[in-house]
């Protein structure tokens, strides 16, 4: 058995059986990624709730990738349980007290919430090419539609009616689910750095912004590959909801840190300890200064210069990559920074991922183009693209 | 004429879909009710009935298991710890214990304690192997202010933070108030390693599953005691039964002021201490 799993190293004294750290970087990949459904799900909701038409051109493609998302979010956990196999009987006999028995089932309702709420919205494009194909494609159309070709005024009214209920049972259950993600971390008393009241409102922001800036990355690339022009109308939308919110986040998680040292409660020369040492570089280079500040600076100036043209473009899609990777630097400060500080408030450990193993680097990667591979596919399947129509012109 | 057949159309695919999504809610009732009386006696089995334990003559609603630790006894001798090893079969290395002992130095002039234990490198090569615990003499010429050991076991709470977030119930307080697993329904999410304040669980990688002391389970029903209390040369650790005024751990608590680890956790260990230092977590 001895060798099976690795051995952190560590510093001053930690309880023996720490040495062995058991939550590794699929559990940080997983509530990056429900975050992205979240924070995607509000872009969508933008639209199709509160009728911003500036994010017309992204939201059925909003609601593509958080579908895209979702379903690779059990991925992760699925992996990471020692017994696979026994992973519904979280479903099949809960345990009432769990939060994570009950994570399963806001994720489980969230997931058939989306896949309606993507139902109905492409349901008339779906209708419209099970009439125009032959065939294969036919058949599958058609089935997609669940035989239902009724588009008449009075049903398209009836969807309508539907997805905007749907969208608003949405936007609670989305961002229930990733605020539940940090309750997961947040209920944990036996770890300082996670037992905080604060952590469901942080990760919440957190994949808001995360989701944001992951629509902005995707949606600025696709209209490269499609050859489509950019909408800087959505565009400048989602960079106002992504300095907004990314603002809003740093602030937050500045008050739960300020709040932490503040209390000053037992262990904090600990928490301290680790926070000059190992999180210097990941929190306050990274995570802080490179990811957060960056980007708000960056796109500060753009909004003020009301910068328009390539230089918007490329300042805008640069800040929503640098956020994207200062939210998984969040996640990853959070999942494996809680247990990098001992329990016995004495030591400090440090997590070293392996690459090739089964909750390796090579299956987060993985796991992190999967997605997308699957967005890929369906927006194939069920393109949903608004162009306007002199950008399709354009592409002719 | 196109109109009225249009409509037609559209009542007679309204009418489809109205089929369709009844059968659909049928189905999902269906599923339903046959999910709550599988959810129901998981619940009710994991508060336990008794016909489903495996040991004859063991009544486990007449016990109250507790577990007692004198710390001014313990001479860090760890025939406890290699006990508990042999007798759960628990991994032969120093990252994986059901029980372990922790050594407390205070050297003159410091404010703090130097703590240690198994896993501790120089530990590990003064008794040259993983497998073989001992404490080494690292402090054979300091000076020694002051300096004792604390036993360290799963404290089997009276409100288990383990308990409550496991999703699927495979661990559980049974009703003589030990806290056991279920190996063969863990589904090894090891939420409940990280819950547990004291690191008192880990990960049995053989097993996938995970791990933590038992107090013998397999040994106390049938009223012997735990491998590491049957071990101790010096008395350093107690075990019995509260429901008996008379036994050893009722004598104990009763005797001594006794303390528990991290009693802010809410979680009411039933590990009682004597003899423990501020700084012992």
């Amino acid at each position: 058995m001895a060798g099976l799993e690795p051995i952190a190293p560590y510093l001053g004294f930690v309880y023996p059986n720490e040495t062995v750290i058991t939550w590794g970087i699929l559990i940080a990949l997983y509530p990056y990624l429900t975050g992205l459904v979240a924070g995607a799900f509000t872009v969508s909701s933008f639209y199709h709730v509160f009728g911003m038409q500036q994010f017309k051109a992204v939201a059925r493609f909003a609601l593509l990738t958080s579908l895209s998302f979702m379903i690779f979010v059990p991925a992760p956990l699925i992996l990471h349980l020692g017994h696979p196999e026994r992973a519904l009987n979280s479903m099949i006999t809960p345990h009432l007290t769990s939060a994570f028995a009950m994570f399963s089932f806001l994720a489980a309702f969230y997931l058939v919430l989306l896949a309606i709420e993507c139902w109905f919205v492409f349901r008339p494009d779906n209708v419209a090419r099970a009439r125009n194909a032959t065939g294969l494609s036919r058949i599958f159309y058609r089935a997609v539609c669940l035989w239902s070709d009724d588009v008449s005024p009075r049903a398209l009214r009836w969807d309508r009616k539907s997805l905007f209920t749907l969208a608003i049972i949405g936007i609670p259950a989305a961002h229930g689910l990733h605020g539940y993600v940090g309750f997961v971390y947040g209920s944990l008393k036996a770890r300082e750095w996670w037992g905080s009241d604060m952590m469901p409102i942080i990760f919440l922001f957190s994949a808001i912004v995360s989701g944001v800036a992951l629509l902005i990355t995707l949606y600025v690339f696709s209209c490269k590959v499609r050859k489509v022009r950019i909408d800087h109308d959505c565009l400048k939308g989602m960079t106002y909801a992504l300095w907004g919110f990314l603002m809003f986040t740093v602030v937050l998680e500045g008050l739960e840190f300020a709040n932490l040292v503040y209390q000053g409660r037992e262990g904090i020369d600990v928490i301290l300890e680790y926070v000059a040492g190992p999180l210097k570089y990941r929190f306050f280079v990274v995570q802080l200064a490179l990811c957060s500040v960056v980007p708000i600076l960056t796109m500060s100036w753009v909004i003020a210069r009301n910068l328009r043209g390539r230089s918007f473009v490329i300042a805008v899609t640069a800040s929503a990559c640098l956020v994207l990777v200062g939210v998984f630097m969040m996640r990853w400060n959070v999942v494996i920074g809680g247990q990098e500080i001992s329990k016995s408030l004495r030591g400090l450990l440090s997590y070293r991922p392996e690459f090739l193993a089964r909750e390796g680097i090579l299956v987060t990667i993985g796991l992190l183009l999967a997605p997308l591979g699957l967005l890929w596919v369906l927006t194939r399947i069920f393109p949903p693209w608004r162009d306007e129509p002199r950008a399709i012109l354009e592409r002719r | 004429m196109t109109r009225d057949k249009s409509k037609t159309t559209d009542k007679r695919a309204g009418n489809a879909r109205r089929r369709f999504l009844r059968t659909v809610g049928q189905a999902a009732a269906a599923v339903a009710t046959a999910a709550i009386p599988i959810t129901l006696r998981s619940a009710g089995s994991t508060t336990g009935s008794q016909e489903s334990f495996p040991t004859p003559d063991y009544d486990w609603s007449k016990h109250r298991w507790a577990y007692g630790i004198d710390a001014t006894r313990c001479i860090g001798c760890l025939r406890c710890v290699e006990a508990c090893k042999a007798e759960n079969n628990v991994a032969q290395d120093a990252h994986h214990f059901r029980t372990w002992v922790e050594r407390y130095v205070y050297l003159e002039g410091e404010d703090h304690a130097r703590v240690d234990s198994h896993n501790d490198p120089d530990n590990i090569a003064a008794s040259g192997s993983e497998g073989k615990y001992r404490f080494d003499n690292r402090y054979e010429n300091s000076k020694v202010d002051k300096a004792f050991f604390v036993p360290k076991i799963c404290n089997h709470c009276e409100h288990p933070s383990c308990v409550q977030v496991c999703p699927v119930g495979a661990t559980f307080r049974a009703k003589d108030g030990t806290v056991l697993i279920d190996h063969k329904y863990c589904i090894g999410c090891r939420y409940c390693i990280q819950a547990c304040p004291y690191g008192a669980r880990f990960f049995n990688a053989e097993l996938n599953v995970s791990d933590k002391c038992t107090w013998c389970y397999h040994r106390i029903t049938k009223g012997l005691l735990p491998a590491c209390v049957e071990v101790c040369p010096v008395n350093a650790r107690i075990f019995g039964d509260l429901n008996d005024p008379d036994s050893s751990i009722s004598n104990f608590v009763r005797d001594n002021r006794v303390n528990v680890l991290k009693p802010e956790t809410g979680n009411s260990p039933m590990c009682f201490y004597k003899g423990i230092d501020k700084e012992v977590r």
